[in-house]
Parts: structure tokens; C-alpha cells; sequence
């Protein structure tokens, strides 16, 4: 038998089913594997003996007769999701001891499913990053160099996948936090249409912008667990009641007559000139199955990062306020007054960046700079999601375009310049202004063996497509099936 | 809208004025939901601390708000009794603000598009009617309660008040005396507890009140410099607070000085003001829409349908019982102090058909005996249909008033049945002529003396005679039947 | 371009304390950042409406039914600090809270 950690969700529940290994046997094995490659860093808190206790309680329940969809199978969850009676930190010193009295509604869909809780992955503090370095629990390592990032601010769930620590993880994306990652790390993520998941029980970042998704190393897997994860959610008022189409059934329909629009505002100076190529290639492997294309323009890409970098930090300058020290959390000793508590507590408990980010926010909500900041970042907004309904009215089923400008880029390369690094979210940002679905998956690899990403981008509510077409070209490629040598101990 | 009528030469304290007072208020009424407004714990008052919280409440990463159905319809409720427009579009927006009772770190409120605008509120003042302005009332979360230990030098926090649904209700700067202030806030707490929207208890803070108040010469139209008084929490505090402002500002300005804008807070205990922080403290609250909470768009339909399950108002109802009872406008205003009142009042007529005789016992008798109980009309002894067979009772003449008294004092100690008192103790009136004959035929054959004077033409012994059926009756006879049958009979036997 | 006093009042309208080289730091940050949203001013949007929520979701509720609360122990556990059935923090002098 080849090794359990490398196998499919699917295949995990025939060899579950079958009963060819237990669920504490794999868990185990997980469990054996994450101890061996701490040096990732991946992770920020393992329970092993809560996650083999589930398993033995899964292993009972198929002896009983159940088989519920994820029974036995493990996963990961991004520790900015609420895992009740489990310490959630956000990555943030200030949420170091914050043991949660409830879980996050997509935690109890999946353990409703039977799937196992692992551990909490690493993240950007607050979601707040790219790089997965701004965590008070260390950066993350890129499995297929330690030298580089994982991408951010999901970096510890994409890493763990790619070193198959987990078969699946969660991931939380506001302004690319699952697919740049997915993109750095070799595995295949997907951030739902706005409204399809609920974010209750999730740390709130970017309220109109952040969702949930899954990332593992294939399109099934992912369309596996995002069915869990999808559905109307009563404690989520933006979460939307429409019906969640079977995704796993329809992943064979493939892509003939599909038409991809080719956005031509992502092909620009700063694009690594490997990036392009990997991905034009993908986009001719997706002709050669049936696909036609069409040039799209989508003129205000490049007033995204400016709109994002207004209207996240205004957001988050606003759900972090209620880290004050006094009801949760962490409280600064020996204050004074609590003017003192406050000020303290909130500039010893957050990291630079998050403390950043709340000035930005604070500074563009504040009485005089609302109109010529905030609000008109949000009537940009408007018409970069109006660039994308008129491409989908007008000319295109899917928009293809590389995930990130490069490959994973070196530990501490950005860390001086907030900008740079900024600019590096410009493909992924502009699907969550709009609200879209997006997903990246594997289509190469450039001359220093890192990873590729594709990122296809569909209508609102149009899941179903990109897994169909990410499936179709997925099963024509070799690309997702590279393992970094991590994956292999 | 009415024009306010000039303070020109009416005296406060003794002092004369050259200055008219312009107040406005902001009041905050607690919602008598079941639920807070955006979650599903409990807003039932009294709990023990902390008794009512879960995520939302607390604030806590990851929980969200999803608003009450029922928080919005009372909105509107109360929009449409104080003559509002009902927004169409409306969202919700965070305020800001760091305080250890506000879990969030900002409130959920409404800034740019509250649900109500441009309304009015006609508040009885003298006898005369004055139509204050209101500017708007939105919806909003309240703050939990700190307690404040100056002993250990800390504050307790309590949050069971957090998220309980509020309305705030803005006026125009209408208001030209403290005490059109204090009638301002009767009516709209009178409207609340109509509509059934609020207890409007100002003792327990579901009634609380801001005050914005400025002084400018008569005659002047421009307004003078503001200063707005904090968290007054009885109809007494509000005038005090308004006199007491008044007064400071009036002596500032009349030895030339000028008003600073700040906001004060009144001190019940000495009766003063005092400043909390000037303008140029006042917090940069960073309002934008909430977008944890999609926007409300409010179809006309939708309004109609609050409409018609809207209670009759006050106004309108005590107008019914002048011109379709017949009552004064007086009772009729006592009788609609309270929507429980009217209701009270409208079961005992549907019985007894006699509206003054009901409006009197219920106002005087029983009113009187419940505040000397001090019960309240929900816990009334006496039920409506029960004082409405009473008064029945009286108007058949089937007792008489005096008896009628003694009957509704059992009713009132025991809870029994008019009817069942009457019986028992035999206290039916005698009101059958023929029975009534026979009485004082036998009386006058008693007092053979008396009744040759008086047939001899002493009419002064009519009222011996009265009196000897009366006590022979033990009280039973009906005294106007009584007197016209010995006129009759007497009339008789002059021939 | 904001100040090195501005960046002073927004850390204490955000209680953010920062000591003089975060302060400086923050101030280069966010003049560089603020210096780059300069792009939106050229943008004419004046025929635009703000998009404050996505996918046009309106009147989103939920019935007035009471659901079973949290222990008061889950708060006071979670509380750093906590005196009876209180969560406790240094006196607030101010009794005014909201403006």
C-alpha cells in the first residue's frame, strides 16, 4: 500500500469503507508525519489526543453503520476559524490564550460530516499578509524550499497540504489568502462566491470580503469538502439561501464550448515572464479540451489594490476594535487606568502589521478623509465588479489568469517595503471586491522547481464551473500530482 | 406645523426673561422585544449579572448579528404614530467608540438612513395642542452597565442591557420650556405604551432622555450656542436639569459671557450640571455601514400591513370619546393616560352601555380604591365586566347609588360578582310602584298625626315621610320613586 | 501627506500606544501607502454608487425567539479579570461612555 498520506479524499473512504486502514491509523500516520516536519512550522496547535479520540469515536460509528461523507477522514483548519473548547489565536498574541465557548459553523458542518479536526494551521496574524510571515508564532516554510514563503495568509493550511500533513485544510481568503498560497505550495484552492459560506465563528478580518474555502491537493477533493462547507447559515446574515449543486457529480462534464476570457490587464510589466508562460500553456492545454477564448478587458484592474488596501483596513480597524483586553484575550498587567489597559493591551497584543493596517483604517473612516477615501474606494469597487459582470454578460464562462505576478519568493525579500508586498495580492484581489469565485491550481512549475498557479475566476454563485473546468484540465496535466520531497518522509 | 408660543415676559423662578429657551431631545427608548436586537438571548430586566449573554453579546471573534424581525416592525410601529416617513433604503452603521460596556468597540446603529424621518408629535400643553417636529428615530443596540467600586478602584461590567434593541427618537428644536419638555416625553411615553412597543419605565432606563438646550433673545431666529445634558432618567430630572441649565446659561449671558458647546451630565443628588467634555473632545466616531448586515428595503406593502395591526392612538381615541360618548374632554384624557385604561373602560361600556356612569366609576371608585391599594389596573380586583354589571346595576335603578358603593367595596376585597352581592346580603332595590304603595300607605297609617298636617297643607313633613319609608325599606327603595308616590298619594287625599 | 502628529491622534483614536520609532515607522508606511490610494482620486465617479455590501442580499431577519444564553462561567473564564459574577477592569472615570 502506497502511503495513506498521500491519498485522495476519495480514495481515504473506499480504504476507510473497506476497512483496509482504520481512522486512528491514518490519523496516526498524519499525526506522525506533522511531528516530523515541525520545521514547517505549519502548524499552531495539534491535539493528538483529541484528534485520535474522534477518530476512534469515527471507527465505532463505521462499525455501527454509518457512513457519513467525511467519516474518519481528517483535516486541518486555518486557526482564524473557531474551534470550540480548542485555543483559536488568530496568529495573534493578543488571542494567545482565547479558547473559544462555540465553533465556527463550518467546524460543525465538518464534524457533522464525520471528518476529524488535526490541528489549527498557521496564518498571517489576523489574515493580515501574504507571506505567512506576520505570525506571533513564527513564519511558515514553504515545503518545497524552507528558505521561501508559503504564500499568505493561509501559508500554514497550503503548506501542510503540500506536505501532506492533512488531506484537506481550510483557508480563509479576503484578498487572496487561499490562492496565493495554494498557488506557492503546489495544491489547488478555491474561495467561494461571497455569501456561499458562512463566516460565522470565523475571525472577522475584512467583513464584506472575507470567505472560507478548502484547499487539498486536487479539484475533487476541494468541490468534496466545499459542498460540506456550502449552504445557507441562520447566524451569517450575508450568507445566501440558494440551492448548492452536486459538485463532485457534475466534475466530468468537461469544458468543450466553455469560453474562457483572457482579462488582458493581468499580462502586464511585472509578471514573471515563467508565471506567463505556464499559464498561457494552461490556457492552450484547456483549447486543446474543447474551450474557446476570447481577449476580455477588465480596465479598472489596476485601481484594485488601492480600493482593497482602503476598504480591508477600514473593516478590520473596525472588527479588531472589540480586542481591548477586557473581555477576552490578552490584558497588559499593572495598568494604570484604562486608557492605559487599552493602549497597551492592543500595542503589546498585535503584531506590526495588524497595527499597521489599523491605522490605515482608522485614518481612512476618520471625520474629513471618509469621502476621498473610504467612500470612494467603495464606488471603485463598484466598477471593478462592474468590469467583471459586463466580461460574463457580454464575452466569457470563466476568466483565466496567473494566480500571483511570481512563484513564492524568498523569507524577509518584502518584509521592508508593506507596498511590495501589497502588490503582490493584484490577481486575487479584485475577485473579492467583486465578490466572485476564484480558484487556483497547479499549471507548472518555473526553473528554480517552484510551483505555478491558474487562477480561474467565475460568475457569482458558478462554483460548479470552475471545478468542472479545473477538473478537466487537471485530469490532462501531471502538475498537481509533484510532491515536494517534505511529502515523501 | 404650530408656531411655539412666545416666552416673552413669563417668568421662571421669578426671574424675567428676555431669553427664550430652544430645547431639543434626543430620547432612547428600550424596546420590549424577547430577544436583543441582533441575537437571541434574553432581555428580560432584573437577571442576575451577566445572566444574558452568549457570542454576540460578548462580543466574541467570529460572531455576527442578525437582526429581529420584530425590532424593525416596532420601528415603523412607532415612525407611523409620530407621522413619519418611513425610509425605503436602510442600513445599519457602526459607531465607534472604545468603553468597557460596549463589547464591539462600536455600536450597531444607524447614521445616514435611519428607518424614520420628518415626522410630528402633537403634545397637549394647557389645554391647547403644540406640534413638535421630529427629525428622525433609528434603531440600535444598547451598551451594557458598568458599576462603578471606587473602593477597589475598579468597574464591573455587566452585559445583559448589551444588544438590547433601542429607538432613538430625535426632535426638531421645537421645545420652548422645561416643561414642554417633560409633556413632550409624557406623550411619546404614553404613545410607547400604546403601541406596546416599550414599558416605558423611566425607573428602570427604558425611557432615557438627552437634552439639547441654548437660550436666545426673543426675537432673535438664529440659534444660540448648545450644550447638551447626558442620561436624564425621570420626567422630574428633565425639568430640573432643563431649570437648572437655563438658569447657568441665562446668568452666563446676561453678564456678557458666551456659552461653551459641551455636554454636561446632571447630578440628581445636588441638582446641577456638570461638564463631562467640551466640543473639542468630542469623539471622531468613524460611522460606515455595517456589512455583517445586508441593507432593509421596506415595500409600501409591507408598511401597510404594520399599519393595519396598529393600535388605535391615544389622540384619536380620546377624540371617539368626546364626540361618540359624550365625555368630557378631560375624562377623556384620563381615560387615555394608559392604552390599559381605554381598553379597561371600553369592556365595562360594552356591558353597561352608560359611558359617563362607567367613565365615573372607573375614574373616581375605582381608580381611587386601586391607588390606595397601590395596585395597578392589571392587577384591578375588580374586572371590567364585573364593574360593568355594577354600573348596569345603577342605571336600571336595580340599587341605588349609596348601595351601589357598599357593593363595590366587597367587590373590591373579594372579587365577587356585583350580582351575586346583591343577592346575597338582599340588597335589591325596591322599585315596583305597587310595592313601593303599600310601604307608605302602612307608614302613613303609623303617623296618622303627621299625615293630617301634612295633608292639611305642611308640605314640610314631605321629607319626615321620605325618611320613614326609607329606614322602613332599610334603604331598598328607590328615593325618586319614593318621593313621587307620596306627592301622588298626598295629592290624593287634598282632593 | 499626514503628520507625524496625526499618525499621534489616529494611534490614540485606534489605543494603539507607540513608542517614537514605531511612531516614525508607521508615518513613512503610511504616507508610502496613502501616497499610492492617490490613484483613485483621477477616477470620475460621480455616476457611482458605493457598493458597502456584495450580491444585493436585502432584509435578512430572524424571528423574536429566545435561544438557550451562555454560562456566565464561559464569559468568566474567558475574562482576564472578573470579581463575583462581574468582569472587572480599572475604574472608568469617565461616566459618560458614548459622546
Amino acid at each position: 500500500m502506497s502511503d495513506l498520506t498521500h491519498l485522495s479524499i476519495s480514495d481515504l473512504r473506499t480504504g476507510l469503507a473497506g476497512k483496509k486502514f482504520s481512522s486512528r491509523e491514518l490519523t496516526q500516520t498524519y499525526l506522525d508525519k506533522i511531528d516530523k516536519t515541525k520545521e514547517l512550522n505549519a502548524f499552531i496547535l495539534v491535539d493528538r489526543d483529541k484528534a485520535l479520540a474522534a477518530a476512534d469515536q469515527a471507527d465505532k460509528m463505521r462499525a455501527a453503520g454509518s457512513n457519513l461523507p467525511l467519516l474518519g477522514i481528517p483535516g486541518a483548519i486555518k486557526d482564524m476559524i473557531l474551534t470550540k473548547d480548542v485555543r483559536t489565536t488568530a496568529a495573534s498574541k493578543i488571542l494567545q490564550n482565547f479558547v473559544p465557548p462555540y465553533s465556527a459553523t463550518v467546524v460543525n458542518r465538518l464534524e457533522a460530516a464525520g471528518s476529524i479536526v488535526l490541528g489549527k494551521t498557521n496564518l498571517d496574524e489576523f489574515a493580515m499578509g501574504s507571506s505567512n510571515e506576520n505570525s506571533a508564532f513564527g513564519a511558515v516554510k514553504n515545503p518545497w524550499d524552507i528558505e521561501r514563503v508559503p504564500g499568505g495568509s493561509s501559508g500554514g493550511s497550503a503548506a501542510a497540504i503540500a506536505a501532506c500533513l492533512a488531506p484537506y485544510a481550510l483557508g480563509t481568503d479576503t484578498g487572496g489568502s487561499i490562492r496565493q498560497p495554494a498557488s506557492f505550495c503546489n495544491i489547488v484552492g478555491i474561495k467561494p462566491t461571497y455569501g456561499r459560506v458562512s463566516r460565522y465563528g470565523v475571525v472577522a478580518y475584512a467583513s464584506s470580503l472575507d470567505q472560507v474555502g478548502p484547499m487539498a491537493r486536487t479539484v475533487q477533493d476541494c468541490a468534496e469538502i466545499c459542498q460540506v462547507l456550502s449552504g445557507h447559515d441562520e447566524f451569517d446574515s450575508t450568507s445566501v439561501d440558494k440551492p448548492v449543486p452536486q459538485y463532485v457529480a457534475g466534475l466530468k462534464k468537461g469544458v468543450k464550448g466553455l469560453r474562457l476570457g483572457i482579462p488582458k490587464e493581468y499580462f502586464i510589466k511585472g509578471l514573471d515572464p515563467e508565471v506567463e508562460k505556464a499559464v498561457r500553456g494552461a490556457i492552450k492545454q484547456l483549447e486543446s479540451l474543447g474551450a474557446t477564448t476570447v481577449e476580455i478587458s477588465l480596465p479598472h484592474t489596476e485601481l484594485a489594490v488601492a480600493v482593497y488596501y482602503i476598504l480591508a483596513p477600514a473593516e478590520a480597524s473596525s472588527n479588531l476594535a472589540r480586542y481591548d483586553g477586557v473581555r477576552y484575550g490578552y490584558r497588559a498587567q499593572g495598568s494604570k487606568d484604562l486608557m492605559d489597559l487599552y493602549c497597551r493591551s492592543r500595542s503589546e497584543g498585535f503584531g506590526q502589521e495588524v497595527q499597521r493596517r489599523i491605522m490605515i483604517g482608522t485614518y481612512v473612516l476618520s471625520s474629513g478623509y471618509f469621502d476621498a477615501f473610504y467612500l470612494k474606494a467603495q464606488k471603485v469597487r463598484t466598477l471593478i465588479a462592474q468590469d467583471f459582470q459586463k466580461a460574463f454578460a457580454e464575452k466569457c464562462d470563466v476568466i483565466v489568469s496567473p494566480t500571483a505576478p511570481t512563484t513564492a519568493f524568498r523569507i524577509a525579500e518584502k518584509v521592508t517595503d508593506p507596498l511590495a508586498m501589497y502588490l503582490n495580492d493584484i490577481f486575487t484581489i479584485p475577485v473579492n471586491l467583486a465578490g466572485l469565485p476564484g480558484m487556483s491550481l497547479p499549471c507548472g512549475f518555473d526553473s528554480k522547481g517552484l510551483p505555478i498557479g491558474l487562477q480561474l475566476i467565475g460568475k457569482p454563485w458558478d462554483e460548479e464551473t470552475l471545478f468542472n473546468a479545473g477538473f478537466a484540465y487537471e485530469s490532462g496535466t501531471e502538475w498537481h500530482k509533484r510532491l515536494p520531497e517534505m511529502a515523501k518522509v | 406645523m404650530a408656531q411655539a408660543p412666545s416666552r416673552n415676559g413669563k417668568s421662571l423662578n421669578g426671574v424675567v426673561m428676555e431669553f427664550e429657551a430652544v430645547i431639543g431631545l434626543e430620547t432612547h427608548v428600550q424596546l420590549c422585544t424577547k430577544t436583543k436586537i441582533f441575537c437571541s438571548s434574553s432581555t428580560e430586566f432584573g437577571a442576575e449579572p451577566n445572566q444574558h449573554i452568549d457570542p454576540v453579546t460578548l462580543g466574541l471573534p467570529g460572531s455576527l448579528p442578525v437582526l429581529n424581525r420584530q425590532v424593525l416592525e416596532n420601528a415603523i410601529m412607532l415612525g407611523l404614530a409620530m407621522n413619519c416617513e418611513i425610509r425605503r433604503y436602510n442600513r445599519f452603521a457602526r459607531k465607534h467608540y472604545f468603553y468597557p460596556d460596549l463589547p464591539k468597540g462600536y455600536q450597531i446603529s444607524q447614521y445616514e438612513e435611519p428607518i424614520c424621518e420628518r415626522g410630528h408629535l402633537n403634545v397637549p400643553m394647557d389645554g391647547a395642542i403644540r406640534t413638535i417636529g421630529i427629525t428622525r428615530i433609528h434603531m440600535e443596540e444598547d451598551a451594557g452597565k458598568n458599576i462603578h467600586d471606587s473602593r477597589t478602584h475598579s468597574s464591573l461590567i455587566d452585559l445583559n442591557r448589551a444588544g438590547v434593541a433601542l429607538l432613538e427618537i430625535v426632535t426638531q428644536p421645537d421645545l420652548r420650556s422645561p416643561a414642554e419638555a417633560s409633556a413632550y416625553l409624557r406623550t411619546l411615553r404614553q404613545i410607547v405604551r400604546f403601541l406596546g412597543v416599550s414599558d416605558g419605565n423611566m425607573e428602570e432606563g427604558s425611557l432615557r432622555c438627552d437634552a439639547n438646550i441654548s437660550l436666545r433673545p426673543v426675537g432673535q431666529v438664529k440659534f444660540g450656542t448648545r450644550t447638551e445634558i447626558k442620561n436624564l432618567n425621570s420626567f422630574k430630572f428633565v425639568e430640573r436639569a432643563l431649570e437648572y441649565e437655563i438658569a447657568r446659561q441665562m446668568s452666563l449671558l446676561k453678564s456678557g459671557k458666551s456659552i461653551v458647546q459641551e455636554t454636561m451630565l446632571f447630578d440628581s443628588a445636588t441638582g446641577a450640571t456638570r461638564s463631562l467634555r467640551s466640543k473639542e473632545e468630542s469623539a471622531d466616531y468613524r460611522y460606515f455601514p455595517d456589512p455583517d448586515l445586508p441593507p432593509l428595503v421596506i415595500e409600501e406593502a409591507y408598511i401597510r400591513s404594520i399599519q393595519e395591526r396598529m393600535p388605535t392612538l391615544p389622540e384619536q381615541r380620546s377624540k371617539e370619546l368626546v364626540d361618540g360618548y359624550g365625555l368630557t374632554a378631560y375624562d377623556a384624557q384620563v381615560l387615555t393616560v394608559e392604552r390599559m385604561n381605554i381598553d379597561f373602560f371600553e369592556e365595562v361600556f360594552k356591558v353597561c352601555q352608560n359611558a359617563k356612569l362607567a367613565c365615573s366609576w372607573l375614574t373616581s371608585e375605582l381608580f381611587g380604591a386601586l391607588n390606595t391599594a397601590g395596585l395597578d389596573l392589571k392587577r384591578s380586583p375588580v374586572s371590567a365586566r364585573n364593574l360593568g354589571e355594577l354600573v348596569k346595576l345603577i342605571d336600571s335603578e336595580a340599587i341605588s347609588g349609596k348601595m351601589a358603593k357598599t357593593v363595590f367595596e366587597e367587590m373590591f376585597a373579594t372579587g365577587k360578582a356585583p350580582g351575586e352581592i346583591v343577592a346575597a346580603r338582599g340588597l335589591k332595590q325596591l322599585t315596583n310602584d305597587d310595592d313601593i304603595a303599600k310601604v307608605v300607605e302602612s307608614v302613613f297609617a303609623n303617623n296618622a298625626k303627621q299625615l293630617a298636617d301634612y295633608v292639611g297643607g305642611n308640605d314640610r313633613l314631605h321629607a319626615f315621610f321620605v325618611g320613614q319609608v326609607m329606614k322602613s325599606t332599610q334603604g331598598t327603595a328607590n328615593p325618586k320613586k319614593v318621593n313621587d308616590i307620596i306627592l301622588s298619594l298626598i295629592k290624593k287625599r287634598r282632593g | 501627506m499626514i503628520s507625524n502628529e496625526d499618525v499621534k491622534k489616529l494611534a490614540l483614536l485606534a489605543r494603539l500606544n507607540l513608542s517614537e520609532p514605531e511612531a516614525q515607522r508607521l508615518h513613512k508606511d503610511l504616507n508610502s501607502i496613502l501616497g499610492y490610494m492617490e490613484r483613485l482620486q483621477k477616477v470620475d465617479v460621480s455616476k457611482v454608487d458605493p457598493m458597502s455590501h456584495v450580491h444585493g442580499a436585502t432584509n435578512v431577519f430572524r424571528e423574536d425567539e429566545l435561544k438557550p444564553s451562555l454560562p456566565v462561567e464561559a464569559a468568566l473564564e474567558l475574562a482576564p479579570d472578573h470579581s463575583g459574577r462581574f468582569i472587572r477592569v480599572p475604574i472608568v472615570i469617565d461616566q459618560g461612555g458614548e459622546n
